[in-house]
């Protein structure tokens, strides 16, 4: 039971991988599925490059094992498609070198569903979990808001 | 990269994850409890956890569980710290707990890991400590319940195969009038420089502290001395001062003395946020 | 202008919104192995013994190297094993290499290398290093190999010493009616770029040596993997993805050394070496410290007559970019001020810290801290309002630089405007100090800088232009895509040169430095400058091949052809021309005869008249020009904790033209954040080992959404004629004024004169203790 078959439910897709128990979900989507977008950063759950969806709710990948993702449904960046919020990231310079966007807009992702009137307080709170080294953070926040308004 | 390789096991029941330690204890392999698991990967990876086996209390219904049960509150030991926040039924806990590493990372931490935490700030525990919570523990001895002041000295004081199921609070002491402050050495992300709770009850003033010591407290003397009325404020605060536990922390989040300093304030802070300063 | 200045979005945009975008340690496949490095423990200590015989034995484990000679390495100073052999000189340094089939089973064995030390005693800072009986980092330095212009001194911990002497001091000093006098110190500290960095190494039978890296100077990995190993130029392949941030960090040669090795030890299989967080920070080379000594004298009107300035800047283990990094801090040690009679010491100095590499703002935002904070010193001894006492000496147009270069009106942006600027911005007049309560109180602080990029003389940059069948056109640019977005810029300037759309203009992310001409490194806010020359010299190249090409089909001279969307035509009758697309691949008659083929324009650059410098002087041209700035910083400070808040932060900067503007303002902001974060909390703890107590983002903690202050920028615009469309680089500046701005808020709001970074609570409180 060192390794194990697990199914993954991934992007709307059901993958079947075979994975150590001690994988993190951020090994396995980026080793065994080959989706690369959430990034690693510090694996250590202080950063949030590694940023999935995890039933509806972000989730930093490198704190979680890819055996406690079965039975849940897991998006990655690869799984949004013309978001409005990926188009305010663009449309507001919200990212540079780019490294710390897809957890960014994975988070934010999450945010704007979970929270579509959130405040000032709720949206630091919530990105306050992300690392960008590039930006000021004020392009971000613009981002967001654009995105929030339209709400 | 988690350097070891660990047989992973998700109980269904408390039996089941009992008897899953002792039969691993019998083939004298060693098992660890996890609810979140991030220390198990965060401090797996440098070295400092090991295990070969691993049972994840998170299936376990027990475990899961927030809701009023008579006057108490109880709370299971896997919830999610974003969990109890959203809900937030118990306002200082809520307010506590949000304080805790990032918002992210505590969709995925549990109030169980992180009172058993081995990183020692465990600062869910504080509101407990005001409120005389009991804990529900399981092991191979069966279901034990203990006011949680008898048996957190430091930590949770847990025998080989033991695990934290619940924690039940009054409703007084939910609906105390309370503070919670969490000073960081700089702004507003990082581990607590100190994190101070309190609770007034009457006219009582509790106070639980994590930062301040390798391990969280709550102090009879250190509540006694601010609670003493016939004395000044700045009086009560020096008294309390002299009662604390030793050794105070000296590491990259602050010196011991600049800690001192820091609390002095804080206590000020409490005293007067609970109406408690004259 | 139509594309120039425009916010024009970044090509690889789409990419980096949908994970599509690939960087180094993206690049994976079924073959490549995986190195794990074990690092030192301690920061100066014996290696004894390395036990690697259990290691050896894990399974899946290819190779190991540890214990052997390799050639020394180092840019200026080879000084630095690939590996350490018989002793570790910082905590963090690379001494084994495990090569091992998955990234698991390396570090598994990795794990179970034992090695036994002897603790040495430990060099903690550059001015303990400059003890005359300090413990010396290197016993050997006089048997090192070394550039021409480096001046170790044997026997001592100096890797370099650079003087600049200018002016008659005694003059100077007689001149003065005050002086003021103060030292200023901070420990190393981080980059922290998002990605760590990652390289990737392969040898292929015929010799072939493709090294696939996360770095901001693929060229120099080339060349130093010649020079270092002796290996065939012709033979080495660079290639580099996107980047995830760099700021610096990743124009050190490193990783790339060691994954070379690696491949070298298995036969020339594919190895990749990723860092973890606490490579990346322990290992890897770091942000540099400094400890300075700065005294002025000035006459009564505040006007600075004379300073002697000492800087002990802190290279930690290894020389490497530290020399080139102490020549930088002496070329523009005074600030942006013309001090007539000046002595400047500059000490690259070996302690047993990480070693350094350059950081944004090569050495300007350390050493302005202790410049600014000393202007404000001397503002306050004469009582003149510290902005009115820059603004006074400002350096411009007809003064020299410390190096003797003669400013005109081009090689030097306007401070004295940007200082104008600052105070309307920041509203100067309402006064420095606003009482909020009887604890708040809002402060702030202001400061300015300026800088050259110290770059090698012979530093070259090339661009490829290659048309596609539709017209529309290809740059290649050894510029790498590091964040800065300096790609899509310079497909403006293409499109403006050309008269193009932009959406017709594609660049190539990547670098191959077998396909892609050379540009000597991504740093010091010199792609736009250099590159862009290239650009516009390959563009004239273009559109003389154009006009030659439609000169025959339209039977008219050269002269009297034009370009504007695509088309070329004649002046007089536009009507009359061709599109690009029926041109750029040569063109076709009707019957089928064709001429010409496909156009390719290629341009190259190399500044010009840059020098060495004197080394008894220091005279000499080190940079083509000097970007000036003005900043100010606002802080609510808690008068009882000691704690505060970012409120504003603002800088005005001239950069001569704006090429995009959100991206110009995306670079200053960005810059302004991390120079914020560096003034205000980064920094390495050390213990007496030497040990980085805080490895981790957990405890080395950059800014946090949030904490960030409003940022306020403007521009100032005096163009700088040599640069493509006036254009000075900005990538930096952001940065270099933060830590003097805050430190002289914070100094005012607390009431006590600052020394130190970071600018925490504590330190404050501190300062605050030992005053009463
Ligand atoms: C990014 C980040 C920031 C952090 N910042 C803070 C902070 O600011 N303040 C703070 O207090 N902490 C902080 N931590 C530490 C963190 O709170 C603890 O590591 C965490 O609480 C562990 O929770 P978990 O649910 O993941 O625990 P797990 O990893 O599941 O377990 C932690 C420990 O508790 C034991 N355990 C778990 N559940 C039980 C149970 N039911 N009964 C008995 N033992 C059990 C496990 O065996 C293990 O030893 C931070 C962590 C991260 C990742
Ligand atoms: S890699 Fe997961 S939080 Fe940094
Ligand atoms: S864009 Fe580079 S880290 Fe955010």
């Amino acid at each position: 039971m060192k390794t194990q078959i697990i199914d993954l439910h991934v992007n709307g897709n059901l993958r079947t991988v075979t994975v150590r128990s001690a994988d993190t979900l951020l090994y396995a989507i980026r080793g065994k599925l080959g989706l690369t977008g959430a990034k690693p950063g510090c694996l250590n759950g202080d950063c949030g490059a590694c940023t999935v969806n995890v039933d509806g709710w972000p989730m930093k990948s490198c704190l979680m094992l890819a055996i406690e993702a079965v039975g849940k449904n897991v998006t990655t960046i690869e799984g949004l498609k013309n978001t409005p919020i990926q188009q305010a990231f663009i449309e507001n310079f919200a990212f540079q070198c780019g490294y710390c966007t897809p957890g960014f807009i994975m988070n934010c992702h999450s945010l704007i569903l979970k929270h579509p009137d959130a405040d000032d307080a709720t949206i630091k709170e919530w990105l306050e979990s992300n690392i960008c080294r590039c930006t000021g953070y004020t392009e971000i926040e613009k981002a967001v808001k654009s995105v929030l308004e339209k709400n | 990269m988690l350097p070891f390789d660990f047989d992973y096991y998700k109980p269904a029941s408390l039996k089941e994850a009992i008897d899953l330690y002792q039969s691993k204890a019998r083939n004298r392999e060693k098992s660890m409890f996890i609810s979140g698991g991030t220390e198990l990967i965060t401090l797996g990876r440098i070295n400092l956890v090991h295990t070969e086996a691993v049972i994840d209390l998170k299936d376990i219904a027990e475990c899961k569980v927030m809701q009023f049960e008579g006057d108490y509150l109880v709370f299971g030991s896997t919830l999610t710290l974003t969990k109890i926040e959203e809900t937030n039924l118990f306002p200082l806990l809520t307010k506590t707990a949000s304080e805790v590493a990032d918002h992210t990372s505590r969709g995925k931490i549990t109030l169980g890991g992180n009172i058993c935490a081995q990183i020692f700030y465990r600062e869910t525990v504080l509101p407990f400590l005001l409120a005389d919570s009991q804990v529900m523990i399981v092991g191979p001895d069966g279901v034990k319940v203990a006011p949680i002041n008898d048996i957190f000295k430091e930590q949770l004081q847990l025998k080989n195969g033991e695990f934290l199921v619940q924690l039940a609070t009054d409703k007084r002491f939910i609906e105390a009038p309370y503070i919670s402050i969490k000073r960081r050495q700089q702004w507003d992300t990082g581990y607590p420089l100190i994190t101070v709770a309190a609770l007034k009850m009457g006219e009582e003033v509790r106070v639980a502290l994590s930062g301040l010591c390798p391990f969280p407290f709550r102090s009879k003397k250190v509540e006694d001395s601010l609670n003493n009325r016939e004395w000044p404020i700045n009086d009560r605060v020096d008294a309390a001062l002299a009662e604390l536990p030793r050794p105070i922390l000296n590491d990259v989040e602050g010196s011991s003395d600049y800690r001192l300093f820091v609390l002095r304030n804080l206590l000020h802070d409490v005293l007067e946020g609970l109406g408690a300063s004259f | 202008m139509d594309v120039i200045g425009k916010s024009i979005i970044r090509k690889e945009a789409q990419d980096k919104v949908t994970g599509r975008a690939r960087y180094t340690h993206d690049h994976h496949s079924n073959t490549m192995l995986s190195g794990k490095v074990v690092i030192s423990p301690y920061g100066h200590a014996k290696i004894v013994k390395i036990d690697t015989i259990e290691a050896r034995k894990m399974p899946g484990v290819r190779a190991i190297l540890a214990g052997e000679h390799f050639p020394l390495t180092g840019e200026d100073i080879r000084d630095r094993p690939p590996l350490a052999v018989d002793k570790v000189r910082y905590h963090g340094e690379a001494i084994a290499l495990v090569i091992a089939d998955t990234p698991g089973q390396a570090k598994k064995a990795a794990d179970r290398i034992k090695i036994q030390y002897e603790l040495l005693p430990v060099v903690h800072s550059p001015i303990q290093a400059f003890q005359k009986d300090a413990p010396l980092v290197h016993e050997r330095l006089g048997e090192y190999i070394k550039e021409k212009h480096t001046s170790p001194v044997p026997g001592t911990n100096i890797a370099t010493h650079i003087k600049i002497r200018k002016g008659n001091m005694e003059k100077g000093w007689t001149e003065s009616v005050t002086t003021v006098e103060a030292d200023f110190s901070f420990p190393p500290s981080d980059h922290v770029a998002m990605e760590t960095r990652c390289s990737i190494a392969e040898i292929l039978p015929d010799g072939t040596i493709k090294i696939m890296t996360s770095s901001q100077a693929p060229f120099m990995v080339k060349q130093l993997i010649e020079k270092y190993f002796n290996e065939d130029i012709g033979k080495i392949i660079v290639e580099t993805p996107l980047v995830g941030g760099a700021f610096g960090g990743k124009a050190s040669v490193q990783l790339e050394i060691l994954a070379y090795l690696g491949s070298k030890a298995v036969g020339g299989l594919p190895v990749k070496i990723l860092n973890t967080r606490e490579e990346d920070i322990l290992m890897s080379p770091c942000h540099i410290g400094l400890d300075a000594k700065i005294k002025f004298g000035a006459d009564h009107l505040g006007i600075i007559k004379v300073a002697e300035i000492r800087y002990l800047w802190d290279g930690g283990a290894y020389s490497d970019k530290a020399i080139d990094l102490t020549r930088a801090g002496a070329v523009d040690c005074t600030g942006p001020y013309n001090i007539e009679n000046l002595w400047c010491d500059s000490y690259c100095m070996y302690t047993n810290h990480p070693y350094a590499s350059p950081f944004r703002g090569f050495s300007h935002s350390e050493l302005s801290f202790a410049i600014e904070r000393t202007m404000d010193l001397l503002a306050q001894k004469l009582q003149i309002d510290p902005l009115e006492l820059r603004y006074r000496n400002a350096i411009k147009q007809g003064h020299t630089t410390p190096t003797r270069v003669l400013l005109n009106q081009s090689n030097v942006g306007n401070l004295q405007k940007c200082i104008v600027r600052l105070k309307e911005l920041i509203r100067w007049d309402e006064g420095q100090i606003k009482e909020i309560n009887n604890r708040l109180v809002r402060v702030k602080g202001i400061s300015c800088s300026w800088k050259t990029s110290t770059i090698d003389p012979n530093a070259p940059s090339g661009v490829i232009l290659t048309f596609n069948r539709d017209g529309s056109i290809n740059i290649m640019s050894g510029v790498v895509e590091i964040g800065t977005g300096t790609k899509t810029v310079l497909a403006q300037i293409l499109a403006e040169r050309l008269k193009m759309n932009v959406d017709n203009i594609h660049v190539r992310m990547e670098v191959d430095t077998q396909t892609t001409p050379e540009h000597w490194k991504t740093v010091a806010s010199r792609g736009i400058y250099m590159a862009g020359r290239a650009l516009l010299e390959a563009a004239e190249d273009v559109i003389n091949q154009l006009r030659e090409i439609a000169s025959i089909v339209l039977r008219a001279p050269k002269e009297d052809l034009e370009l504007a969307d695509s088309r070329v035509f004649l002046r007089d009758n536009p009507l009359m021309g061709l599109h690009y697309k029926d041109i750029c691949y040569g063109y076709q008659y009707p019957n089928g005869n064709s001429i010409g083929g496909q156009i390719i324009g290629k341009g190259n650059f190399i500044m010009r008249h840059l020098t060495h410098l004197d080394p008894e002087t220091g005279a000499g041209k080190p940079g083509p020009e000097w970007t000036v700035a003005a900043y100010g910083v606002e802080v609510e400070f808690d008068r009882r904790d000691y704690t505060y808040r970012l409120v504003k932060a603002a800088t005005v900067v001239d950069i001569g033209n704006v090429l995009n503007k959100k991206a110009a303002l995306g670079q200053v902001m960005g810059a302004m954040s991390m120079g914020l974060a560096f003034a205000g909390r980064e920094t390495f703890y050390f213990d007496e080992y030497g040990r980085v107590l805080n490895p981790q983002l957990r405890t080395y903690r950059p800014l946090h959404y949030g904490e960030n202050p409003e940022y306020l920028v403007d521009f100032v615009h005096t163009p700088d004629l040599e640069a493509p469309y006036g254009a000075r680089g900005v990538g930096e500046h952001g940065l270099l004024g933060m830590p003097g701005a805050l430190g002289n808020a914070l100094s005012v709001a607390a009431g006590v004169s600052l020394h130190h970074l970071p600018l925490i609570p504590e330190l404050i409180w501190k300062t605050k203790e030992a005053k009463s």
